[in-house]
Order: structure tokens, then C-alpha cells, then sequence
């Protein structure tokens, strides 16, 4: 390269996927480049005809089409496109067309399958379509942090070993011993197809039936525990120690719906990673008053920066840190029952919003109400319920879960009231939807039983699913709602910015980039009948029904992951740099690739919202 | 738009012959066989469309305005056609001046006098310069400054000056705008003079701001700017002989 040509060098160096390559790579793309200049309204590349180049945009602005003549996407400075015939037949397969005066640096084939074949971050980003490139993205991240990010299956190393649930306490030991296992399942094999109904473990065998003395002939059913505790094949490696903690077992079947696909053990998982952030969960059980767990609770940040720094992904992070804040009111609920003595008829604590979804983080406040039994005289129970109430939300308060401004809480006694009141509640809300109020009661449609009779809640969700899947006009409102807010995207792939105050050229990436994904997948969740809270589970329930394409959903999961992921590193390095976290992010402080991507995932939730809006006849109300 | 260097030549019959004819008979005359190859290379008829004519952008680097007292410190060349310009055949040269070299042109190139120092005389260069212009239309920005110095230049070196038909893009923009200067009425709704200098007439076509006073970077310049302006103005199919000078 003749060195005048920095000039261009330099542009490029600008723009991802030239931005990390080194001088030499850029100084032979330059020598290779042919300039050529389009009017605005000219073809550039038409559908079907030869390319041999990688096209840039060094100045002006061009569209993108579909075979059908739709617009696919709109390019400007600093951006390239066809790449997707190169890879492929060396013809167009998206005409292209000139909107401005545009100067195109056209980079010939032979660099451009050089680069393709020398340089993985440019095979990345040119990846044969732009939501491909937003998922490669994606999974190179993941590549790197599988510690963090695996889930349960991984420990799996065989299927499952099982004994129908009437075999002797002998031949249940002898299985085990044969087997080279420490937890036997036992089936109920008296229905049509055998079900799991108990498992059994050395230690069982040890504390139950050797130090008692039991005959070998005893039967298996009479020492081993039923009532199981599982975990889904698509939970977290993670997620499944805090359940093993909480519960206080060494051993987890892993279901795959009804199917059982194994066992893992406590062993396994300590074998497959330090404990370092379970640590925080473990000792909030152990804490004895709200003091203690507010001293606990200033260890919350420092653990969500680890993950960060560890590379996990939005769905790891967000899950831990509900699981954290559910570990919290859980000892807060315990302390509260030894403080005011036990509840004078049964009652569920609940969460709400993202809690419930598993998908909090560090800035959150709380969202919480009581579904108390059917029996509750608000006369004689209520005085204790608003104590435990008030108990547990000022313990919140003091370890960082703020008061709900929203007063959505349990000490709100509209929010304190018996299952059949709570039914009424969702009735009316599905039944007579008022956009208005649909708008306060959202963050209901996000709940979880997370304390005593959950299965309260799950009634509740059983009841709100066949309900809501059959309100045309309660999803029509929902979805009106849900358009409400539209992602930071203007015209030419720019960002819009807030216009005033501290958050001036800023955008907010939760109430213009998560929220609008979560409420739109909310709307499709219900419309389908599933119970499913956090949006990634919805997004695979929705998946299964084919309401949205498949690729739909995965462009949507793609857009959700990469939006959430580049919320939490903002929040992260925040508290790094000692900041208050907030959610509001300059476009400045981005890299050119999130900048990139973010804008991809953008477009795709633009695109999510329009389908919306189609499918359930949602008129657009105006801006809140 | 008069040619003044035309003017200068002494030998009329040769200066009034088509310039593909022309090219045959300098030839002949040519006493330095660089020069004789760069006309035997040929010159395409003025009925070429400019959609077949080979181009090549050339920009010099001066130290001053008057070829008589002023010298080439750099020059840079890029080869295109109408539609493509290949960056690959780009080439850039410093020169040495004959004159010494003034303290404001530094400040305007960014050349010093250890690049100065170091770099060839225009003789050594003179024959590959020669040949990056062969058988291609120069395309330049103000024709007064590279024909002027490199006739003054060849004088100089060989006793002989040289005659090529050149695309003037600032010509082309001053024919495009022949009333620059806005009226009273004009001024008064605060209408500004319209500018026909690169980076200005650049600007117009929506082509993007390259750092001047490089030569290279400037031949590209134009060779751009000449690309633009035949997409608004012309056409393809137009003859060469309606924009050479």
C-alpha cells in the first residue's frame, strides 16, 4: 500500500470487523480496494447478477432487499454488504440499491476469502446473514465461560439407574453396588407407564437401614424418600448446587419433562467448579437476624461483578441474583414466623416482576404480595399477616431491595388477600382489560410462590394461563401495551437518545431494550397458555406452539441475551468505578462491536414489535 | 475557456490536428525516448465514450503557484475508468525541488527538507511518471498547475515540453455553476458563493472529506470527483472529446 492511502487505512481500521485486524491485513485489504461511486436511486448489486466483492461504505447510505422486494436492511457509513453471494454462489442474493450519493470502497474476492480463511473474528462478523452474525456473537462468548454457563446435562455421565419401587432393601443394595452408583431411582411401575416416585442414596442406606438394623427384606418404599426434588434438564449447573443447598440433598434426578435423564451429585459439581459465588447464598441461611443479613447483602454487588467478570451469561446472572434475592426474603420469612410464631393459617409469599422472571439484577427494588389461605378472616389473621409483611419488606429494604414506589407489596393490604380474592383480581384484570390499568397490574403476570404454599401460585398461573389464552381482547390490550415502548433505533441504524435532563444522550437500556422484549414475549407467553415466567423459558414454550417462526424466536432469544448481557456489563463496570449502577448507557462508551450488534438486536425487536402488532390487532396507543 | 499552453507551441499544422494524429507526429519529433514512448502509447479518438476511455488522476505538490519560480515537491497518480478506480495501481513520488524550498509549503504538505533531502530528483522518476500517464486521459483539478509545471520542468531536463489533452474537474464545475457569486437578493436571503474547490465541489456529490495536500490523496480526490460528476451531469456514452481541454 502506497502509505498516502492511511486516509482509508484509518476509516477502516474505524469499523468492525477491520477494527482488530493488524496494519499489514488493512494495508493489503487497501491495495486491493477499488473505489467505485453510486447516485443516489442506482442500482449497486442486482439480484441474481455476479459479485466478486466485498462492498464498504466509505460515505452515503444504501438499502437492502429481500428476492421479494422488501426492505431487509438499511447500511450506512462504515458498514459492508455483499458478503452473503460471495459465500455462497458468487451472485446476488439481496439487491442492493443506492438512498444517497454513495462512495463504495469494493474489496475483490481473492482478500476477502484470504481474510475469510486467516481471520475468525471477520469470519464471525460476516457470517452468512446479520442474525447469524448477532448469534455468533453470542456463542463466542459462551465458548469461552463454559465453567459459568453449563448446564446440569453436562455432568450427566449415564443414564439413569432404576429399580421399580417394590424391590427388597437387598436387592436395591445390590443394584447400587453393581452399578457403581450412590443414588438408586425407584419407579412406580403400577400405571401405564413407570413414573419416578423415589430415590434412594448410599447415605440412606447407611443412616436408615444399616444403623437400624433393618431386614434385607424390608421393602425399598418404607426408606426412601418420595416427595423428590428435581431439576429440568435446562437449568444451570448452578441453579441446580442452590437447589441441592436449599434442600439440604446430595442428590438431583434431572427430568426432561416427564423423562428422567440422570442423577447428578453434589460430588459432581463440586468436582466441576469452585464454589466462589455460592458462597453468599449458603451463609444467608445461616444468618440469624436482619443485621447479619444486611452486612451479607453489601457482598451482593462484588458477587455480580464476579460473573460478569466470569463471563456468564444474562440468564446465569439474572438467575442468581433472583436467587439471591429469594434467599434473602426466605430468611427473612423464616425469621419473621420465629419472631411472631407460626402463621395462623397457611399462606404463600410471592414475588413479583423480575424476581419471578429470574432475571433481576443488582439495581432493583422490591415487588412481593401474600396469597393467604381461604380460611383468612382478615379479623383475626390480618393483624399477624401485615406484622410478617411489614417484617420482611423493612428487612428487604435494609439489605438494598427498596420499597416498590408502586406500593406493589405485601404490606399493601390490597395485595395481602386470600387465593379466591387473588383469582377475582386476575378475572377482572383478563376479563374487563382497561389499557390503563393493565399497565399498573403487568408486573402480576411475572409471579412466583417463593415461600410456604407455593402451590397457591401455581394455581394462580394455572388460572391466569387457560384464562388469558382465551381474552382476544385481553391480549389485544396487553399487546397495545407492549408497544408502548419502542427500542432506541431511529432512521439509518442511528440511536436515539433522551432528549433531556441527566439522562441527555443517553439511552435506557432496560425501559427501551429489556423491557420491550420481556413485555412482548409476555403477551405471546400468555396467548399460548404457558406458565413459564422467566423469558427464555416463554421464548421456548412459545417455540414449541409455533406461534412465532422458529427463527423468530431465535432471533428474539439472540436480541434478548445480547440487549440483557450489555445492560449487566454497564452495571458491572458502574460499580467497578464505585458509580451508582444505572441502566442508562452512551453510545460512546460502547465498542464498536456491542454498538454493531446492539443495533442488530434492535432491529430485531423492531421487527418482533411489528408482528405483535399484526397478531393481536394491537392499536398502538400513544407514548408513555 | 482558452488553452494557453496551446498557445505556446511554435509548430501550428501539429497543434491543429485531431489528438490521436497529434500523439503520432510528437512521436516522431520526440528527441528523449521517454517522451517518445508516452506518445507512441496513443491517445483514444475524441469520439470515445467516456465509459471506455482509460483515466488516470494526477495531482502535484508545489511550492508555490508560478511554474517559472516554483517547483514539484510530490506527485501522486491513480489509474481508473469511469466506474472503478483501482487503488492498487496508485503511485506517489517526492521530489526534489530545483528551488529552494519555501518555509510556507512546509506547513502545507507536511514535507520537510530531510524528506526533501532524501528524495530522488524528478529525472530519476520522470520515465515511470511518463508511464503511469500513457495511453490514460489525465484527470486533474485546476489544469494550471500540472501541465504548466511539468512542461516547465521538461524544458528544463530535456529541452522539449509536452502536450496531452487533460479532464479538468474544476472546469467542469465552474461550467456546471457559471454564476457563482449569489445576487444582491441572493446574498441578502444569505445565500453563500458557491465554491468550485475540491473539498467544496466534493462535498456536493456526497463524497466523503479526505485530508487535502497529499498528491495521491488528491488524485484520488478528483478521479473521484470526475466519477461523480459524469453520473449527474453526463453520461457513460458521452464522447470524451465534449470534456477534454
Amino acid at each position: 500500500m502506497q502509505a498516502e492511502l492511511i486516509e482509508i487505512r484509518n476509516h477502516l481500521a474505524q469499523h468492525p470487523p477491520f477494527d482488530d485486524m493488524p496494519e499489514e491485513t488493512l494495508d493489503r485489504i487497501v491495495s486491493g480496494i477499488e473505489v467505485a461511486y453510486f447516485r443516489a436511486g442506482t442500482d449497486i448489486l442486482k439480484l441474481g447478477e455476479r459479485n466478486a466483492y466485498l462492498h464498504y461504505i466509505r460515505s452515503g447510505a444504501v438499502e437492502m432487499y429481500r428476492r421479494t422486494g422488501e426492505l431487509y436492511n438499511r447500511l450506512g457509513e462504515g458498514e459492508i454488504f455483499g458478503q452473503y453471494g460471495l459465500l455462497m454462489s458468487k451472485t446476488v442474493r439481496f439487491p442492493v440499491k443506492a438512498i444517497e450519493d454513495s462512495l463504495v470502497y469494493l474489496i475483490p474476492d481473492e482478500i476477502f476469502r484470504y481474510l475469510w480463511e486467516n481471520d475468525d473474528s471477520f469470519t464471525d462478523f460476516v457470517e452468512v446473514e446479520d442474525r447469524s452474525r448477532l448469534r455468533s456473537a453470542l456463542s463466542r462468548r459462551e465458548k469461552s465461560n463454559q465453567p459459568m454457563t453449563a448446564r446440569v446435562t453436562r455432568l450427566i455421565s449415564r443414564g439413569p439407574v432404576t429399580a421399580p419401587n417394590t424391590v427388597r432393601l437387598q436387592e436395591a443394595a445390590r443394584i447400587m453396588t453393581e452399578q457403581g452408583v450412590s443414588a438408586l431411582l425407584l419407579m412406580d411401575e403400577s400405571g401405564d407407564s413407570p413414573k419416578l416416585s423415589g430415590i434412594i442414596t448410599d447415605r440412606d442406606l447407611r443412616t436408615r437401614a444399616l444403623s437400624e438394623a433393618l431386614p434385607s427384606e424390608t421393602p425399598i418404599s418404607d426408606i426412601m424418600t418420595d416427595g423428590l426434588i428435581t431439576t429440568s434438564s435446562n437449568s444451570f449447573i448452578f441453579e441446580a448446587m442452590l437447589t441441592m443447598l436449599h434442600n439440604n440433598v446430595h442428590h438431583l434426578p434431572v427430568m426432561d419433562g416427564d423423562k428422567i435423564r440422570g442423577v447428578i451429585a453434589l460430588s459432581d459439581i463440586v468436582k466441576h467448579e469452585s464454589q466462589s459465588s455460592l458462597y453468599l447464598v449458603s451463609n444467608i441461611y445461616h444468618q440469624q437476624d436482619v443485621k447479619g443479613l444486611k452486612r451479607l447483602s453489601k457482598e451482593v454487588p462484588n458477587t455480580f461483578v464476579r460473573m460478569v467478570r466470569e463471563d456468564a451469561n444474562s440468564h446465569m446472572i439474572g438467575s442468581a441474583m433472583a436467587g439471591i434475592g429469594r434467599s434473602f426474603s426466605q430468611r427473612l420469612l423464616e425469621l419473621g414466623e420465629e419472631k411472631l410464631g407460626p402463621p395462623p393459617v397457611p399462606y404463600c409469599f410471592m414475588a413479583l416482576g423480575s424476581m419471578a422472571r429470574d432475571e433481576q439484577l443488582v439495581v432493583t427494588d422490591q415487588d412481593n404480595a401474600m396469597v393467604l389461605d381461604d380460611s383468612f378472616d382478615p379479623a383475626k389473621h390480618d393483624e399477624y399477616f401485615l406484622a410478617l409483611a411489614k417484617f420482611v419488606s423493612d428487612g428487604l429494604a435494609e439489605c438494598g431491595y427498596t420499597y416498590c414506589t408502586g406500593d406493589i407489596m405485601a404490606t399493601n393490604q390490597k395485595w395481602r388477600q386470600p387465593l379466591r380474592v387473588w383469582k377475582e383480581y386476575f378475572a377482572d384484570w383478563i376479563e374487563n382489560p382497561k389499557a390503563e390499568a393493565l399497565l399498573n397490574s403487568n408486573i402480576f403476570f411475572d409471579l412466583d410462590g417463593i415461600f410456604g404454599r407455593t402451590e397457591y401460585t401455581e394455581e394462580l398461573k394455572g388460572f391466569i394461563a387457560e384464562r388469558a389464552s382465551n381474552s382476544q381482547r385481553f391480549l389485544a390490550m396487553l399487546a397495545r401495551n407492549a408497544l408502548n415502548r419502542t427500542p432506541p433505533l431511529g432512521f439509518f441504524r442511528t440511536f436515539v437518545m433522551e432528549e433531556s435532563g441527566k439522562q441527555a444522550k443517553t439511552f435506557n437500556l432496560k425501559r427501551r431494550g429489556t423491557a420491550p422484549v420481556s413485555d412482548l414475549i409476555r403477551v405471546h407467553s400468555l396467548a399460548c397458555a404457558s406458565k413459564a415466567q422467566n423469558t427464555f423459558n416463554r421464548l421456548k414454550a412459545i417455540g414449541d406452539t409455533k406461534l412465532i417462526p422458529e427463527d423468530g424466536v431465535d432471533n428474539l432469544r439472540d436480541a434478548f441475551e445480547f440487549i440483557a448481557i450489555v445492560r449487566i456489563r454497564h452495571q458491572a463496570l458502574a460499580i467497578e468505578a464505585g458509580r451508582e449502577p444505572d441502566n442508562n448507557v452512551r453510545p460512546e462508551d460502547l465498542s464498536p462491536f456491542e454498538r454493531s450488534h446492539l443495533k442488530d438486536a434492535f432491529q430485531v425487536v423492531t421487527q418482533a414489535q411489528k408482528f405483535l402488532k399484526f397478531r393481536y390487532h394491537a392499536q398502538v396507543a400513544r407514548n408513555v | 475557456m482558452s488553452d494557453d499552453h496551446e498557445s505556446m507551441t511554435t509548430d501550428t499544422p501539429v497543434a491543429n490536428l485531431p489528438w490521436p494524429e497529434r500523439f503520432r507526429e510528437l512521436a516522431k519529433q520526440a528527441e528523449d525516448e521517454q517522451l517518445k514512448a508516452f506518445y507512441e502509447a496513443g491517445c483514444v479518438a475524441p469520439e470515445t465514450p467516456l465509459k471506455d476511455v482509460p483515466f488516470v488522476g494526477v495531482d502535484f505538490e508545489t511550492t508555490g503557484l508560478d511554474a517559472n519560480k516554483h517547483s514539484i515537491v510530490s506527485i501522486g497518480v491513480v489509474p481508473f475508468t469511469i466506474d472503478r478506480v483501482q487503488l492498487g495501481g496508485s503511485r506517489h513520488w517526492l521530489v526534489k525541488p530545483q528551488l529552494p524550498l519555501h518555509q510556507t509549503s512546509i506547513t502545507i504538505h507536511g514535507i520537510t527538507h530531510t524528506d526533501i533531502d532524501k528524495a530522488p530528483d524528478l529525472d530519476d522518476i520522470l520515465g515511470e511518471f511518463l508511464g503511469c500517464l500513457a495511453g490514460r486521459i489525465p484527470v486533474v483539478h485546476y489544469r494550471n498547475i500540472e501541465r504548466p509545471f511539468l512542461n516547465v520542468a521538461l524544458k528544463w531536463r530535456i529541452g522539449q515540453e509536452i502536450r496531452f489533452p487533460v479532464i479538468d474537474t474544476m472546469a467542469i464545475e465552474s461550467h456546471l455553476h457559471p454564476r457563482r457569486q449569489p445576487n444582491w437578493w441572493q446574498r441578502f436571503r444569505g445565500q453563500q458563493a458557491i465554491s468550485i474547490r475540491l473539498a467544496d465541489s466534493r462535498l456536493r456529490y456526497g463524497l466523503p472529506h479526505y485530508p487535502p495536500h497529499n498528491a495521491l490523496v488528491d488524485a484520488l480526490a478528483s478521479a473521484e470527483l470526475l466519477m461523480a460528476q459524469v453520473q449527474h451531469h453526463f453520461s457513460p456514452e458521452t464522447p470524451i472529446g465534449d470534456l477534454w481541454l
